[in-house]
């Protein structure tokens, strides 16, 4: 099977033809499986914004830090500030994601490799201590989030989570379409070069670091963003959001999908959600040795995850 | 002529060891300036220094009349100083026109645009033209890890000179070279900065290849330069043939250029 | 007077544990450049094996009571040994070389697949093997602090464990082969060190060790599922603040964060997971390699 060239070139109306099918999907789509792709949407959030980072070279084991912040304060900003329009609140918490990234990102882009690894492991498991502890958040509990209102408009039942799917297909797609367009971007493109070569962009006269820097902000604010958007969906946040094996499930996502492509970290997302829905029914004490096993059979025979059974290579590897 | 880089007392230590002994260089614009010297010597070293890679000890380092001590690489490769490696630092996973495409966006300016894509029929052309320059343009859309051991060492060459330098540093720009190909390679190298009017350092252990190509010569041993001047005269030091070379060298068998 | 002597004797016995979970797991790094996720699971099998053991033979007559010791060893070296063969020789030979996230990704499949197959042989049931911990009795010091001497006897295996590795790397041949394997690997494999069984021998040994933490750890707590995946974070914390793959630098990791959660303990008991991965990141963000870490220069 290969991906039609004249969609794979033009990635914008590919995502924009996905969006209006899953789009459409909103009045066919059983209850459970829309709110299935509701949550997977907005993993697939987060998983982007760890994909960006393996372009990079870099592996985070804590992106949950950004996907727990985004939560908590879409919770926050619903509970205490009284703020209840979905968008302002999405907005909020993408902020406070860059916000947060501004202030780690200048200590963890000098690192690489298991140092940047357990780095961000340890930021993400601060955060996690500190929740657990607060009891004005709900200590271990957390709490649960108000449904949104839409722009002054306030869907009631089933309209409210058909709005919330098509929320998540919105704010995907328009992600995706924007961060396809940066990782094609010079920007986007040097991070690649990043991970090849640090030294050899540095005496091409750029900062690696700089573009490390960036690059890790932008994840932080996708991730947050999922996060934020995973809050209004399930209506509920814990500290568990952050906890270490939220992000190992993050990176599984990711070199499940691929990194080949902004639709695979999706792909990913809706696979992983699926065979886990029916995995935790039929067999629930099988589920992480599923996984598992999944993961090495990728590393050992689909290096690059399920967008390359999708996609084509395209650069030659011996020299003609 | 003005001098394009001068250092003075330029010294450097690893502990006990002493890799550089209070330089004093000084090479003005156009010259083509080889550089000889045993494993060990200081020749790494010192363009590893004048680069920004590795902090003297002690010294000054100026180019272009402005001391770069203490700046990064990339803001020395700003100001129009470039190098080349050993073992040619490409981007492997990248294709030969996606290194190119890279190092023209870098040279275009420090922050690149994270909205405009990198991929240009502008940057491509231009590209292409460097790649007809170079004589790789066969190898445009191969990986460089596939790319064979000579083409890989233009294309590094290639890159640091795609921000148009006024001096370029070539470290041992033909080892893992094959004897046929050194020449051929050099040829090429040669012609595209003379017409690029860039100054040329360059470190070497093939005296054939210094010899044809340098208009002078400096000697490094132990971390001091024991002689400086042209190629003819270096080689047939005394002193040089015997620490540096090793044997007794025919002047006349080389060809030294005029 | 009584709370300093309190937090610091916590901290010992803290920090005897945390030494216990990491040494296994910072030997297997220096020698093979493997951060080993897995490592949380070998310490739950270890945990389980020895409490359901140790549960059967108290469970009737079956000798001598301080025989269960020796089972908590046996049931450890059993596990880790097993583990450690299946796992080396099975998977991770075929990947050595490969780049260390990549062998932190396939120990983390490694870790999700031992967690259920925990589960599967072992129920989701807490177990207890309080028993050894009891039999030791409890010390009284000064008025009112009072320690187990199971938890004091802890400190004596980690100080015990802690000199034999120091002995067999620093004292034995083989263990001078091990230290020019860590050192560098590359002239160690030039010289002609048998690297592939090194590794195996490594991983084994590596094994057993989180095994045994686990086994002693498991009287004095109720074993139940996830207890790896906890620990391992803080085996993390633990090497990385140490400087991976030095046994001296777990041992002053231990020390250091032992000490700084007892502290917290004490002192302001909400920020006692916070104080753990807290110190963690300052040591990183000061000192990258960590304590005891070196640091390599890159030649062009």
């Amino acid at each position: 099977m290969s991906f039609p060239k004249h969609l794979a070139s033009s990635t914008g109306s590919a995502v924009a033809i996905a969006a209006l099918v899953f789009a459409a999907g909103t009045w066919v789509l059983p209850p459970w499986l829309a709110f299935l792709l509701t949550l997977a949407f907005a993993k697939g959030l987060v998983v982007l914004g760890v994909v960006i980072q393996m372009r990079a070279g870099l592996v985070s084991f804590g992106q949950a830090l950004f996907y727990c912040i985004g939560g908590y304060i879409v919770g926050l900003a619903s509970q205490s500030l009284g703020i209840s329009d979905a968008f302002a609140l999405l907005a909020l918490a993408t902020g406070a994601g860059i916000l947060m990234a501004l202030a780690c990102g200048w200590l963890l882009t000098r690192y690489r490799e298991i140092f940047f690894a357990m780095l961000t492991l340890a930021l993400s498991m601060i955060l996690y201590g500190a929740l657990v502890k607060s009891s004005a958040l709900g200590s271990t509990d957390g709490f649960n989030v108000a449904a949104p209102s839409f722009l002054g408009w306030t869907p009631q039942g089933d309209a409210q989570k058909q709005a919330l799917y098509l929320l998540s297909v919105a704010v995907a797609a328009a992600v995706a379409i924007g961060i396809h367009r940066f990782m094609v971007s010079s920007l986007g493109r040097v991070i690649e070069a990043v991970r090849e070569n640090e030294l050899r962009v540095e005496y091409l006269g750029l900062s690696p670091r700089a573009v490390l820097f960036s690059n890790y902000v932008v994840a932080a604010g996708i991730s947050a963003l999922g996060g934020g958007l995973t809050a209004l969906a399930s209506g509920h946040i814990d500290p568990d959001m952050a906890v270490w094996t939220t992000s190992g499930e993050f990176v599984f996502i990711a070199i499940l999908g691929g990194t080949g492509h902004v639709f695979a970290p999706f792909i990913g997302a809706i696979v992983f959600s699926v065979i886990r829905t029916f995995a935790i029914q039929e067999a629930p004490h099988f589920w992480q040795m599923t996984l598992g096993v999944v993961l090495l059979a990728l590393i050992l025979f689909l290096p690059k995850g399920l967008w390359s059974l999708i996609a084509r290579d395209k650069p030659a590897e011996v020299a003609t | 002529m003005s001098a394009i880089l001068e250092t003075r007392g330029l010294t450097r230590t690893f502990g006990a060891v002493v890799a550089a002994m209070n330089l004093n260089v000084r090479i003005d614009q156009g010259e083509i300036v080889g550089v000889i010297g045993s494993n060990g010597a200081g020749k790494t070293t010192f363009i590893n220094m004048v680069t920004g890679y590795l902090p003297p000890s002690s010294g000054e380092i100026l180019f272009d009349g402005h001391s770069v001590l203490g700046r990064q690489p990339r803001a020395i490769t700003r100001l129009g100083m470039v190098r080349s490696f050993q073992v040619a630092q490409l981007f492997p996973k990248l294709t030969v026109l996606e290194n190119a495409l890279v190092s023209l966006v870098a040279a275009e300016g420090p922050r690149p645009s994270f909205l405009c894509p990198l991929d240009t029929p502008q940057r491509r052309a231009k590209a292409d033209a460097i790649f007809a320059e170079f004589g790789v343009s066969r190898y445009r859309d191969v990986l460089v890890s596939a790319v064979p051991q000579g083409a890989r060492k233009l294309v590094d060459i290639a890159m640091a000179l795609v921000s148009q330098p006024r001096m370029l540093l070539l470290d041992e720009p033909t080892s893992g070279v094959s004897i046929e190909e050194k020449f051929a390679l050099m040829d090429t190298v040669m012609a595209v900065v003379r017409r690029h009017g860039v100054t040329i350092l360059f470190v070497e252990h093939d005296m054939e290849i210094v010899a044809r190509y340098v208009t002078r010569l400096m000697a490094f041993y132990s971390g001091e330069i024991i002689a400086d001047g042209p190629p003819k005269s270096v080689l047939g030091d005394a002193r040089v043939q015997e620490l540096v070379i090793g044997h007794h060298l025919d002047i006349n068998a080389l060809g030294v250029a005029a | 007077m009584t709370t300093l002597i309190a937090i610091l004797l916590d901290g010992a016995i803290y920090a005897s544990w945390l030494f216990l979970v990491a040494a296994g797991l910072t030997i297997i790094y220096g020698v093979m450049r493997v951060l080993n996720m897995a490592h949380g699971s070998f310490y739950a099998i270890g945990a389980y094996a020895a409490a359901a053991t140790v549960g059967w033979f108290f469970s009737g007559e079956h000798g001598n009571p301080y025989l269960s010791y020796l089972l908590l060893v046996g049931c450890a070296l059993l596990a880790g040994v097993i583990l450690g063969v299946v796992i080396e020789q099975g998977l991770l030979r075929f990947l050595m070389g490969r780049d260390e996230i990549l062998m932190v990704i396939v120990t983390y499949a490694l870790l999700l697949i031992l967690e259920d197959a925990t589960k599967l042989i072992w129920g989701v049931d807490p177990y207890f093997a309080y028993q050894p911990y009891r039999l030791l009795g409890i010390s009284d010091i000064g008025d009112i602090l009072r320690f187990a001497n199971y938890d004091l006897a802890l400190i004596a295996v980690a100080v015990f464990i802690g000199l034999a590795a120091w002995f067999v790397l620093n004292r034995t041949n083989k263990g001078r082969l091990l230290r020019a394997v860590i050192h560098d690997r590359e002239i160690a494999i030039a010289m002609g060190v048998n690297v592939n069984a090194m590794f195996a021998a490594t991983f084994v040994i590596g094994a057993v060790l989180g095994a045994l933490a686990g086994a002693l750890t498991a009287p004095a707590i109720s074993v139940t599922p996830g207890i790896g995946v906890e620990v391992i974070v803080l085996a993390f914390a633990v090497v990385v603040v140490g400087g991976l793959g030095s046994i001296g630098g777990a041992a002053a990791g231990a020390v250091l964060v032992g000490l700084s959660r007892s502290f917290a303990v004490h002192i302001a008991p909400e920020i006692e997971l916070f104080v753990i991965y807290g110190v963690m990141f300052l040591v990183l963000a000061f000192r990258p390699q960590g304590l005891f870490g070196q640091t390599l220069a890159r030649r062009i």
